[in-house]
Protein backbone atom coordinates (compact mmCIF):
# COMPACT_ATOMS: atom_id res chain seq x y z
CA UNK A 1 0.00 0.00 0.00
CA UNK A 2 1.40 3.35 -0.99
CA UNK A 3 0.90 6.32 1.24
CA UNK A 4 1.85 9.71 -0.09
CA UNK A 5 1.09 11.77 3.01
CA UNK A 6 0.69 11.31 6.75
CA UNK A 7 -3.05 12.07 6.35
CA UNK A 8 -3.37 9.26 3.86
CA UNK A 9 -1.58 6.89 6.21
CA UNK A 10 -4.05 7.72 8.98
CA UNK A 11 -6.96 7.03 6.66
CA UNK A 12 -5.44 3.72 5.59
CA UNK A 13 -5.29 2.54 9.15
CA UNK A 14 -8.88 3.56 9.75
CA UNK A 15 -10.25 1.85 6.65
CA UNK A 16 -10.72 -1.89 6.95
CA UNK A 17 -10.72 -2.35 3.15
CA UNK A 18 -7.12 -1.22 3.03
CA UNK A 19 -5.97 -4.61 4.20
CA UNK A 20 -8.44 -6.76 2.28
CA UNK A 21 -9.56 -5.17 -0.96
CA UNK A 22 -6.23 -5.22 -2.73
CA UNK A 23 -5.52 -7.74 -5.47
CA UNK A 24 -2.13 -8.50 -4.01
CA UNK A 25 -0.43 -6.28 -6.55
CA UNK A 26 0.64 -2.81 -5.49
CA UNK A 27 -1.46 -0.06 -7.02
CA UNK A 28 0.23 2.38 -9.35
CA UNK A 29 2.14 5.02 -7.38
CA UNK A 30 1.33 8.63 -8.27
CA UNK A 31 0.13 9.51 -11.76
CA UNK A 32 -0.99 8.39 -14.23
CA UNK A 33 -3.36 5.77 -12.92
CA UNK A 34 -5.70 5.36 -15.86
CA UNK A 35 -3.66 6.29 -18.88
CA UNK A 36 -0.75 4.01 -19.59
CA UNK A 37 2.50 5.39 -18.24
CA UNK A 38 4.34 4.45 -21.44
CA UNK A 39 1.93 6.57 -23.46
CA UNK A 40 1.25 3.56 -25.74
CA UNK A 41 -2.21 2.06 -26.14
CA UNK A 42 -2.53 -1.02 -23.93
CA UNK A 43 -3.63 -4.23 -25.63
CA UNK A 44 -5.08 -7.10 -23.60
CA UNK A 45 -1.72 -8.76 -22.96
CA UNK A 46 -0.23 -5.53 -21.62
CA UNK A 47 -3.36 -4.85 -19.56
CA UNK A 48 -3.25 -8.31 -17.98
CA UNK A 49 0.45 -7.95 -17.26
CA UNK A 50 -0.05 -4.64 -15.44
CA UNK A 51 -3.44 -5.13 -13.77
CA UNK A 52 -4.22 -8.86 -13.90
CA UNK A 53 -7.62 -10.41 -14.67
CA UNK A 54 -10.98 -8.80 -13.90
CA UNK A 55 -11.39 -8.99 -10.08
CA UNK A 56 -14.96 -10.26 -9.80
CA UNK A 57 -16.39 -10.16 -6.28
CA UNK A 58 -18.63 -13.19 -6.53
CA UNK A 59 -22.04 -11.55 -6.28
CA UNK A 60 -24.21 -8.47 -6.46
CA UNK A 61 -23.73 -5.69 -3.93
CA UNK A 62 -20.26 -6.76 -2.79
CA UNK A 63 -18.41 -3.93 -4.49
CA UNK A 64 -20.77 -1.12 -3.51
CA UNK A 65 -19.36 -0.60 -0.01
CA UNK A 66 -15.81 -0.55 -1.37
CA UNK A 67 -16.79 2.16 -3.84
CA UNK A 68 -18.47 4.10 -1.04
CA UNK A 69 -15.31 3.94 1.08
CA UNK A 70 -13.27 5.13 -1.88
CA UNK A 71 -15.59 8.13 -2.34
CA UNK A 72 -15.63 7.75 -6.13
CA UNK A 73 -17.86 10.24 -7.94
CA UNK A 74 -19.00 10.28 -11.56
CA UNK A 75 -16.44 11.69 -13.97
CA UNK A 76 -18.92 12.48 -16.75
CA UNK A 77 -19.64 15.92 -15.33
CA UNK A 78 -22.17 15.70 -12.51
CA UNK A 79 -19.79 14.28 -9.85
CA UNK A 80 -22.64 12.24 -8.39
CA UNK A 81 -21.52 9.63 -5.81
CA UNK A 82 -21.05 6.38 -7.75
CA UNK A 83 -22.04 4.10 -4.87
CA UNK A 84 -25.40 5.89 -4.48
CA UNK A 85 -26.17 5.28 -8.14
CA UNK A 86 -25.08 1.64 -7.90
CA UNK A 87 -27.25 1.09 -4.83
CA UNK A 88 -30.24 2.86 -6.39
CA UNK A 89 -30.11 0.65 -9.48
CA UNK A 90 -29.45 -2.52 -7.49
CA UNK A 91 -32.47 -1.73 -5.31
CA UNK A 92 -34.97 -1.56 -8.18
CA UNK A 93 -37.27 -4.39 -9.23
CA UNK A 94 -36.20 -6.23 -12.38
CA UNK A 95 -32.86 -7.09 -13.94
CA UNK A 96 -30.86 -3.91 -14.54
CA UNK A 97 -29.06 -2.83 -17.68
CA UNK A 98 -25.60 -1.26 -17.42
CA UNK A 99 -24.33 1.19 -20.01
CA UNK A 100 -20.81 2.60 -20.16
CA UNK A 101 -21.17 6.12 -21.49
CA UNK A 102 -18.35 7.13 -23.80
CA UNK A 103 -20.38 9.49 -25.98
CA UNK A 104 -18.34 12.56 -25.13
CA UNK A 105 -20.40 15.27 -26.80
CA UNK A 106 -18.48 18.18 -25.33
CA UNK A 107 -16.33 19.54 -28.19
CA UNK A 108 -13.67 20.83 -25.78
CA UNK A 109 -13.24 17.41 -24.12
CA UNK A 110 -11.18 14.53 -25.50
CA UNK A 111 -10.54 12.54 -22.36
CA UNK A 112 -13.09 9.73 -22.86
CA UNK A 113 -12.00 9.13 -26.46
CA UNK A 114 -8.38 9.08 -25.30
CA UNK A 115 -9.14 6.65 -22.47
CA UNK A 116 -11.17 4.33 -24.71
CA UNK A 117 -8.43 4.38 -27.31
CA UNK A 118 -5.49 3.84 -24.99
CA UNK A 119 -6.94 1.70 -22.16
CA UNK A 120 -10.18 0.07 -23.33
CA UNK A 121 -9.71 -2.95 -21.05
CA UNK A 122 -9.88 -0.90 -17.86
CA UNK A 123 -13.23 0.47 -19.01
CA UNK A 124 -14.46 -2.98 -20.04
CA UNK A 125 -13.34 -4.43 -16.68
CA UNK A 126 -15.26 -1.67 -14.91
CA UNK A 127 -18.34 -2.39 -17.01
CA UNK A 128 -18.32 -6.06 -15.96
CA UNK A 129 -17.69 -5.21 -12.30
CA UNK A 130 -20.49 -2.62 -12.25
CA UNK A 131 -22.79 -5.17 -13.89
CA UNK A 132 -21.91 -7.72 -11.21
CA UNK A 133 -22.43 -5.14 -8.46
CA UNK A 134 -26.00 -4.32 -9.55
CA UNK A 135 -26.91 -7.82 -10.80
CA UNK A 136 -27.31 -6.76 -14.43
CA UNK A 137 -28.06 -9.16 -17.25
CA UNK A 138 -27.35 -6.79 -20.12
CA UNK A 139 -24.30 -4.63 -20.71
CA UNK A 140 -23.62 -2.01 -23.36
CA UNK A 141 -20.82 0.32 -24.29
CA UNK A 142 -22.07 3.53 -25.89
CA UNK A 143 -19.66 5.53 -28.03
CA UNK A 144 -19.67 7.99 -30.91
CA UNK A 145 -19.84 6.43 -34.33
CA UNK A 146 -16.21 7.06 -35.14
CA UNK A 147 -15.12 4.12 -37.31
CA UNK A 148 -11.55 3.74 -35.98
CA UNK A 149 -12.61 3.81 -32.34
CA UNK A 150 -15.57 1.49 -32.94
CA UNK A 151 -13.34 -1.02 -34.73
CA UNK A 152 -10.75 -0.91 -31.96
CA UNK A 153 -13.39 -1.46 -29.29
CA UNK A 154 -14.97 -4.31 -31.26
CA UNK A 155 -11.64 -6.10 -31.41
CA UNK A 156 -10.98 -5.42 -27.70
CA UNK A 157 -14.37 -6.96 -26.86
CA UNK A 158 -13.66 -9.95 -29.11
CA UNK A 159 -10.22 -10.44 -27.52
CA UNK A 160 -11.81 -10.53 -24.08
CA UNK A 161 -14.45 -13.00 -25.21
CA UNK A 162 -11.68 -15.28 -26.51
CA UNK A 163 -9.86 -14.99 -23.16
CA UNK A 164 -13.06 -15.70 -21.23
CA UNK A 165 -12.85 -12.44 -19.28
CA UNK A 166 -16.35 -11.06 -19.74
CA UNK A 167 -19.22 -12.79 -17.97
CA UNK A 168 -21.84 -10.77 -19.86
CA UNK A 169 -21.38 -10.12 -23.57
CA UNK A 170 -20.91 -6.41 -24.25
CA UNK A 171 -23.10 -4.84 -26.93
CA UNK A 172 -21.51 -1.85 -28.64
CA UNK A 173 -24.02 0.91 -29.43
CA UNK A 174 -23.05 3.91 -31.51
CA UNK A 175 -24.26 7.44 -30.92
CA UNK A 176 -24.46 10.40 -33.27
CA UNK A 177 -21.69 12.96 -32.69
CA UNK A 178 -24.04 15.41 -31.00
CA UNK A 179 -23.65 17.46 -27.83
CA UNK A 180 -26.66 15.85 -26.13
CA UNK A 181 -26.17 12.24 -27.26
CA UNK A 182 -24.55 11.33 -23.94
CA UNK A 183 -27.40 12.70 -21.80
CA UNK A 184 -28.66 9.68 -19.83
CA UNK A 185 -32.21 9.58 -21.19
CA UNK A 186 -31.02 10.23 -24.76
CA UNK A 187 -28.61 7.33 -24.27
CA UNK A 188 -31.48 5.09 -23.10
CA UNK A 189 -33.49 5.99 -26.20
CA UNK A 190 -30.54 5.23 -28.47
CA UNK A 191 -29.65 1.92 -26.79
CA UNK A 192 -33.26 0.87 -27.42
CA UNK A 193 -32.66 1.53 -31.11
CA UNK A 194 -34.29 4.95 -31.28
CA UNK A 195 -32.89 8.43 -31.80
CA UNK A 196 -30.50 9.85 -29.17
CA UNK A 197 -33.02 12.41 -27.94
CA UNK A 198 -33.61 13.30 -24.29
CA UNK A 199 -36.81 12.12 -22.59
CA UNK A 200 -39.03 13.73 -20.01
CA UNK A 201 -38.45 12.55 -16.45
CA UNK A 202 -39.77 11.01 -14.25
CA UNK A 203 -39.14 8.18 -14.58
CA UNK A 204 -35.40 8.62 -14.22
CA UNK A 205 -33.24 6.12 -16.09
CA UNK A 206 -32.15 4.40 -12.87
CA UNK A 207 -35.83 3.57 -12.31
CA UNK A 208 -36.89 2.86 -15.89
CA UNK A 209 -34.33 3.34 -18.63
CA UNK A 210 -33.46 1.00 -21.48
CA UNK A 211 -36.64 -0.91 -22.45
CA UNK A 212 -38.15 -0.02 -19.09
CA UNK A 213 -35.39 -1.76 -17.11
CA UNK A 214 -33.56 -0.02 -14.26
CA UNK A 215 -30.48 1.34 -15.99
CA UNK A 216 -27.07 2.24 -14.62
CA UNK A 217 -25.38 4.82 -16.82
CA UNK A 218 -21.76 5.42 -15.88
CA UNK A 219 -19.18 7.50 -17.66
CA UNK A 220 -16.34 5.36 -19.05
CA UNK A 221 -13.72 7.10 -16.90
CA UNK A 222 -15.78 6.38 -13.79
CA UNK A 223 -15.82 2.71 -14.80
CA UNK A 224 -12.04 2.69 -15.24
CA UNK A 225 -11.58 4.14 -11.73
CA UNK A 226 -14.02 1.54 -10.41
CA UNK A 227 -11.93 -1.21 -12.01
CA UNK A 228 -8.79 0.10 -10.28
CA UNK A 229 -10.49 0.55 -6.89
CA UNK A 230 -11.71 -3.06 -7.13
CA UNK A 231 -8.10 -4.16 -7.44
CA UNK A 232 -6.15 -1.76 -5.25
CA UNK A 233 -8.73 -0.69 -2.67
CA UNK A 234 -10.28 2.53 -1.37
CA UNK A 235 -7.24 3.58 0.68
CA UNK A 236 -5.05 3.44 -2.43
CA UNK A 237 -7.65 5.53 -4.32
CA UNK A 238 -7.60 8.16 -1.57
CA UNK A 239 -3.83 8.65 -1.70
CA UNK A 240 -4.57 11.24 -4.39
CA UNK A 241 -7.15 14.01 -4.36
CA UNK A 242 -8.70 15.69 -1.34
CA UNK A 243 -10.57 14.28 1.65
CA UNK A 244 -13.96 15.25 0.17
CA UNK A 245 -13.03 14.74 -3.50
CA UNK A 246 -10.62 11.82 -3.58
CA UNK A 247 -8.70 10.36 -6.49
CA UNK A 248 -7.50 11.51 -9.84
CA UNK A 249 -9.38 12.65 -12.90
CA UNK A 250 -8.72 13.01 -16.59
CA UNK A 251 -8.61 16.55 -17.90
CA UNK A 252 -8.58 18.18 -21.30
CA UNK A 253 -6.50 21.32 -21.01
CA UNK A 254 -6.11 24.17 -23.51
CA UNK A 255 -3.23 26.46 -22.61
CA UNK A 256 -3.20 30.11 -23.66
CA UNK A 257 -0.24 29.39 -25.98
CA UNK A 258 -2.36 26.91 -27.96
CA UNK A 259 -0.77 23.83 -26.38
CA UNK A 260 -2.32 21.32 -24.03
CA UNK A 261 -4.09 18.00 -24.36
CA UNK A 262 -5.49 15.18 -22.27
CA UNK A 263 -3.83 14.50 -18.93
CA UNK A 264 -4.56 12.98 -15.58
CA UNK A 265 -4.43 15.04 -12.44
CA UNK A 266 -5.14 14.82 -8.76
CA UNK A 267 -8.35 16.53 -7.69
CA UNK A 268 -7.46 19.64 -5.73
CA UNK A 269 -4.57 20.66 -8.01
CA UNK A 270 -4.33 24.44 -8.45
CA UNK A 271 -5.94 25.56 -11.72
CA UNK A 272 -3.06 27.99 -12.31
CA UNK A 273 -0.67 25.03 -12.28
CA UNK A 274 -2.75 22.98 -14.72
CA UNK A 275 -3.04 25.91 -17.14
CA UNK A 276 0.51 27.16 -16.47
CA UNK A 277 -0.92 30.64 -16.03
CA UNK A 278 2.36 32.12 -14.74
CA UNK A 279 4.02 31.14 -18.01
CA UNK A 280 1.07 31.70 -20.37
CA UNK A 281 -1.15 34.53 -19.11
CA UNK A 282 -4.86 34.30 -19.81
CA UNK A 283 -7.63 36.89 -19.85
CA UNK A 284 -10.18 34.34 -18.62
CA UNK A 285 -10.46 30.63 -17.82
CA UNK A 286 -13.28 28.35 -18.92
CA UNK A 287 -13.98 25.54 -16.46
CA UNK A 288 -16.30 22.60 -17.12
CA UNK A 289 -16.78 23.03 -20.86
CA UNK A 290 -19.65 24.60 -22.79
CA UNK A 291 -22.16 23.98 -20.01
CA UNK A 292 -19.56 25.32 -17.62
CA UNK A 293 -18.49 28.79 -16.59
CA UNK A 294 -15.90 31.46 -17.32
CA UNK A 295 -13.74 32.68 -14.45
CA UNK A 296 -11.58 35.78 -14.28
CA UNK A 297 -7.82 35.10 -14.08
CA UNK A 298 -7.86 36.40 -10.49
CA UNK A 299 -10.56 33.87 -9.56
CA UNK A 300 -8.81 31.06 -11.42
CA UNK A 301 -5.49 31.76 -9.69
CA UNK A 302 -7.10 31.40 -6.28
CA UNK A 303 -8.83 28.08 -6.97
CA UNK A 304 -8.05 24.40 -7.23
CA UNK A 305 -9.68 21.88 -9.51
CA UNK A 306 -12.38 20.82 -7.04
CA UNK A 307 -16.10 21.34 -6.65
CA UNK A 308 -15.47 22.60 -3.11
CA UNK A 309 -13.67 25.58 -4.65
CA UNK A 310 -15.71 25.98 -7.84
CA UNK A 311 -19.34 25.45 -6.81
CA UNK A 312 -19.54 28.56 -4.61
CA UNK A 313 -18.77 30.53 -7.80
CA UNK A 314 -21.44 28.76 -9.84
CA UNK A 315 -18.82 26.70 -11.67
CA UNK A 316 -17.95 22.99 -11.46
CA UNK A 317 -15.18 20.56 -12.29
CA UNK A 318 -17.55 18.93 -14.80
CA UNK A 319 -15.80 16.53 -17.13
CA UNK A 320 -12.40 18.16 -16.53
CA UNK A 321 -12.31 20.73 -19.31
CA UNK A 322 -10.03 23.71 -18.66
CA UNK A 323 -9.29 26.39 -21.25
CA UNK A 324 -7.21 29.55 -20.82
CA UNK A 325 -8.35 32.26 -23.23
CA UNK A 326 -5.31 34.08 -24.64
CA UNK A 327 -5.13 37.82 -23.95
CA UNK A 328 -5.28 38.74 -27.65
CA UNK A 329 -8.76 37.23 -28.24
CA UNK A 330 -12.25 38.57 -27.62
CA UNK A 331 -14.27 36.79 -24.95
CA UNK A 332 -17.54 38.08 -26.40
CA UNK A 333 -16.77 36.67 -29.85
CA UNK A 334 -15.58 33.34 -28.42
CA UNK A 335 -18.68 33.06 -26.22
CA UNK A 336 -20.99 33.98 -29.11
CA UNK A 337 -19.50 31.15 -31.18
CA UNK A 338 -20.09 28.67 -28.37
CA UNK A 339 -23.65 29.83 -27.69
CA UNK A 340 -24.46 29.63 -31.42
CA UNK A 341 -23.18 26.05 -31.40
CA UNK A 342 -25.25 25.21 -28.29
CA UNK A 343 -28.39 26.69 -29.86
CA UNK A 344 -27.86 24.50 -32.93
CA UNK A 345 -27.34 21.49 -30.68
CA UNK A 346 -30.74 21.89 -29.02
CA UNK A 347 -32.80 18.79 -29.66
CA UNK A 348 -35.62 21.19 -30.50
CA UNK A 349 -38.15 19.19 -28.50
CA UNK A 350 -39.13 21.78 -25.89
CA UNK A 351 -40.69 25.12 -26.80
CA UNK A 352 -38.65 27.42 -24.54
CA UNK A 353 -35.30 25.92 -25.66
CA UNK A 354 -36.36 25.78 -29.33
CA UNK A 355 -37.43 29.43 -29.31
CA UNK A 356 -35.17 30.95 -26.68
CA UNK A 357 -31.73 29.57 -27.55
CA UNK A 358 -31.69 30.89 -31.16
CA UNK A 359 -32.78 34.33 -29.92
CA UNK A 360 -30.06 34.30 -27.28
CA UNK A 361 -27.48 33.17 -29.85
CA UNK A 362 -28.55 35.83 -32.38
CA UNK A 363 -28.43 38.60 -29.80
CA UNK A 364 -25.00 37.59 -28.52
CA UNK A 365 -23.73 37.38 -32.12
CA UNK A 366 -25.07 40.88 -32.79
CA UNK A 367 -23.23 42.06 -29.70
CA UNK A 368 -20.06 40.37 -30.95
CA UNK A 369 -20.51 42.05 -34.37
CA UNK A 370 -21.32 45.53 -32.96
CA UNK A 371 -24.87 45.38 -34.35
CA UNK A 372 -26.72 44.96 -31.08
CA UNK A 373 -29.90 46.79 -30.16
CA UNK A 374 -29.78 48.91 -26.97
CA UNK A 375 -32.03 46.29 -25.38
CA UNK A 376 -29.54 43.43 -25.96
CA UNK A 377 -28.40 42.89 -22.38
CA UNK A 378 -31.93 43.15 -21.02
CA UNK A 379 -33.21 40.71 -23.66
CA UNK A 380 -30.47 38.21 -22.84
CA UNK A 381 -31.30 38.39 -19.13
CA UNK A 382 -35.05 37.94 -19.77
CA UNK A 383 -34.69 35.04 -22.21
CA UNK A 384 -32.20 33.36 -19.88
CA UNK A 385 -34.84 33.30 -17.17
CA UNK A 386 -37.46 32.07 -19.64
CA UNK A 387 -35.48 29.03 -20.81
CA UNK A 388 -33.96 28.05 -17.47
CA UNK A 389 -35.36 24.87 -15.87
CA UNK A 390 -37.99 24.59 -18.60
CA UNK A 391 -36.45 21.84 -20.70
CA UNK A 392 -36.80 18.08 -20.44
CA UNK A 393 -33.01 17.99 -20.14
CA UNK A 394 -30.49 20.47 -18.74
CA UNK A 395 -29.38 21.91 -22.07
CA UNK A 396 -31.03 25.32 -21.56
CA UNK A 397 -29.72 25.47 -17.96
CA UNK A 398 -26.15 24.72 -18.99
CA UNK A 399 -26.32 27.18 -21.88
CA UNK A 400 -27.59 29.93 -19.58
CA UNK A 401 -24.87 29.17 -17.02
CA UNK A 402 -22.21 29.63 -19.72
CA UNK A 403 -23.88 32.80 -21.06
CA UNK A 404 -24.25 34.47 -17.66
CA UNK A 405 -20.64 33.77 -16.74
CA UNK A 406 -19.54 35.25 -20.09
CA UNK A 407 -21.58 38.42 -19.55
CA UNK A 408 -20.06 38.75 -16.07
CA UNK A 409 -16.41 37.95 -16.80
CA UNK A 410 -16.42 39.86 -20.11
CA UNK A 411 -18.64 42.72 -18.86
CA UNK A 412 -16.06 45.35 -19.77
CA UNK A 413 -15.63 43.92 -23.27
CA UNK A 414 -19.43 43.84 -23.72
CA UNK A 415 -19.44 47.62 -23.14
CA UNK A 416 -16.58 48.07 -25.60
CA UNK A 417 -18.70 46.20 -28.17
CA UNK A 418 -21.78 48.25 -27.38
CA UNK A 419 -19.65 51.29 -28.22
CA UNK A 420 -18.83 49.70 -31.59
CA UNK A 421 -15.30 48.50 -30.90
CA UNK A 422 -13.44 45.31 -29.96
CA UNK A 423 -10.26 44.89 -27.91
CA UNK A 424 -9.00 41.77 -29.66
CA UNK A 425 -5.93 41.77 -31.87
CA UNK A 426 -6.47 38.20 -33.11
CA UNK A 427 -9.72 36.79 -34.48
CA UNK A 428 -8.45 33.27 -34.91
CA UNK A 429 -11.04 30.99 -33.23
CA UNK A 430 -9.75 29.54 -29.96
CA UNK A 431 -12.41 27.23 -28.51
CA UNK A 432 -13.16 24.23 -30.73
CA UNK A 433 -16.49 24.07 -32.53
CA UNK A 434 -17.13 20.90 -34.57
CA UNK A 435 -17.12 21.60 -38.29
CA UNK A 436 -20.42 21.20 -40.05
CA UNK A 437 -22.53 20.63 -36.96
CA UNK A 438 -25.48 22.57 -38.44
CA UNK A 439 -25.48 20.24 -41.47
CA UNK A 440 -26.45 17.19 -39.50
CA UNK A 441 -29.06 18.97 -37.45
CA UNK A 442 -31.72 16.33 -37.81
CA UNK A 443 -29.59 13.21 -37.58
CA UNK A 444 -29.93 11.73 -34.10
CA UNK A 445 -29.37 8.03 -34.76
CA UNK B 1 -52.63 16.46 -0.18
CA UNK B 2 -51.16 19.45 -2.01
CA UNK B 3 -50.93 19.10 -5.73
CA UNK B 4 -49.20 21.32 -8.22
CA UNK B 5 -49.16 21.58 -11.98
CA UNK B 6 -46.34 20.23 -14.08
CA UNK B 7 -45.86 20.23 -17.82
CA UNK B 8 -44.04 17.79 -20.05
CA UNK B 9 -42.18 20.31 -22.24
CA UNK B 10 -41.57 17.74 -24.99
CA UNK B 11 -45.32 17.14 -25.45
CA UNK B 12 -46.41 20.75 -24.93
CA UNK B 13 -47.07 22.58 -28.19
CA UNK B 14 -48.27 25.84 -26.66
CA UNK B 15 -52.02 25.68 -27.28
CA UNK B 16 -52.49 27.88 -24.22
CA UNK B 17 -55.74 26.29 -23.07
CA UNK B 18 -54.34 25.83 -19.55
CA UNK B 19 -53.68 29.57 -19.23
CA UNK B 20 -57.22 30.35 -20.35
CA UNK B 21 -58.76 27.97 -17.84
CA UNK B 22 -56.44 28.76 -14.97
CA UNK B 23 -54.91 32.22 -15.23
CA UNK B 24 -54.28 32.15 -11.46
CA UNK B 25 -51.81 29.30 -11.92
CA UNK B 26 -50.63 29.53 -15.52
CA UNK B 27 -49.05 32.39 -17.42
CA UNK B 28 -47.83 32.18 -21.00
CA UNK B 29 -44.31 33.17 -22.04
CA UNK B 30 -43.68 35.31 -25.11
CA UNK B 31 -43.69 32.19 -27.29
CA UNK B 32 -46.99 30.90 -25.95
CA UNK B 33 -45.64 28.18 -23.63
CA UNK B 34 -46.98 27.87 -20.09
CA UNK B 35 -45.18 29.30 -17.08
CA UNK B 36 -46.57 27.37 -14.14
CA UNK B 37 -46.90 28.66 -10.61
CA UNK B 38 -44.67 26.89 -8.11
CA UNK B 39 -47.43 27.13 -5.52
CA UNK B 40 -49.80 24.20 -4.96
CA UNK B 41 -53.22 24.44 -6.58
CA UNK B 42 -55.66 25.89 -3.97
CA UNK B 43 -58.64 23.67 -3.13
CA UNK B 44 -61.07 26.04 -4.85
CA UNK B 45 -59.20 25.78 -8.14
CA UNK B 46 -58.75 22.04 -8.13
CA UNK B 47 -61.75 21.24 -10.39
CA UNK B 48 -60.50 23.74 -12.97
CA UNK B 49 -56.98 22.36 -12.69
CA UNK B 50 -58.29 18.84 -13.32
CA UNK B 51 -60.16 20.13 -16.34
CA UNK B 52 -57.04 21.85 -17.67
CA UNK B 53 -55.15 18.55 -17.31
CA UNK B 54 -57.89 16.52 -18.98
CA UNK B 55 -58.52 19.00 -21.79
CA UNK B 56 -54.86 19.71 -22.69
CA UNK B 57 -54.78 18.98 -26.45
CA UNK B 58 -51.19 17.70 -26.22
CA UNK B 59 -51.78 15.68 -23.00
CA UNK B 60 -48.76 17.57 -21.65
CA UNK B 61 -50.19 18.91 -18.39
CA UNK B 62 -50.32 16.95 -15.17
CA UNK B 63 -51.05 17.37 -11.49
CA UNK B 64 -48.32 15.99 -9.30
CA UNK B 65 -48.80 14.99 -5.69
CA UNK B 66 -47.59 17.25 -2.92
CA UNK B 67 -45.24 16.84 -0.07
Amino acid sequence: MTTATPEAATRDAATPEAATASSGRPGPIGLPRLLSAAGQPMDLAAHLQVHGRTPYRGGPGMLIHTIESAGLTGRGGAAFPTHTKLAAVAGQKGAPVVVGNGAEGEPASDKDKTLLWSCPHLVLDGLQLAAEAVGAKRVHLYVHREPRLVQRLQSAIAERAAAGLDRIAVGLVTAPVRFLAGEASALANRVEGGPALPRFSPPRVFERGVNGAPTLVQNVETLAHLALISRYGPAWFRTLGTETEPGSMLTTVRLANGGGGVGETSLGTPIAELLRLAQYPAQAVLVGGYHGAWLSPEQARALTLSNADLRPLGAAVGAGVLAALPVDRCGVIESARVVRYLALESAGQCGPCLNGLPLIADTLSQLANHRSAPSARGDLARWSKLVERRGACHHPDGTVRFLRSALTVFAAEVRVHEAGRCSASSYEPFLPIPAGSPDHKDDWS
Amino acid sequence: MDESLRVNPILCTGHGLCAELLPEQVDLDEWGYPLLSDNPVPDGLRPLARRAVNDCPALALMLVGGR
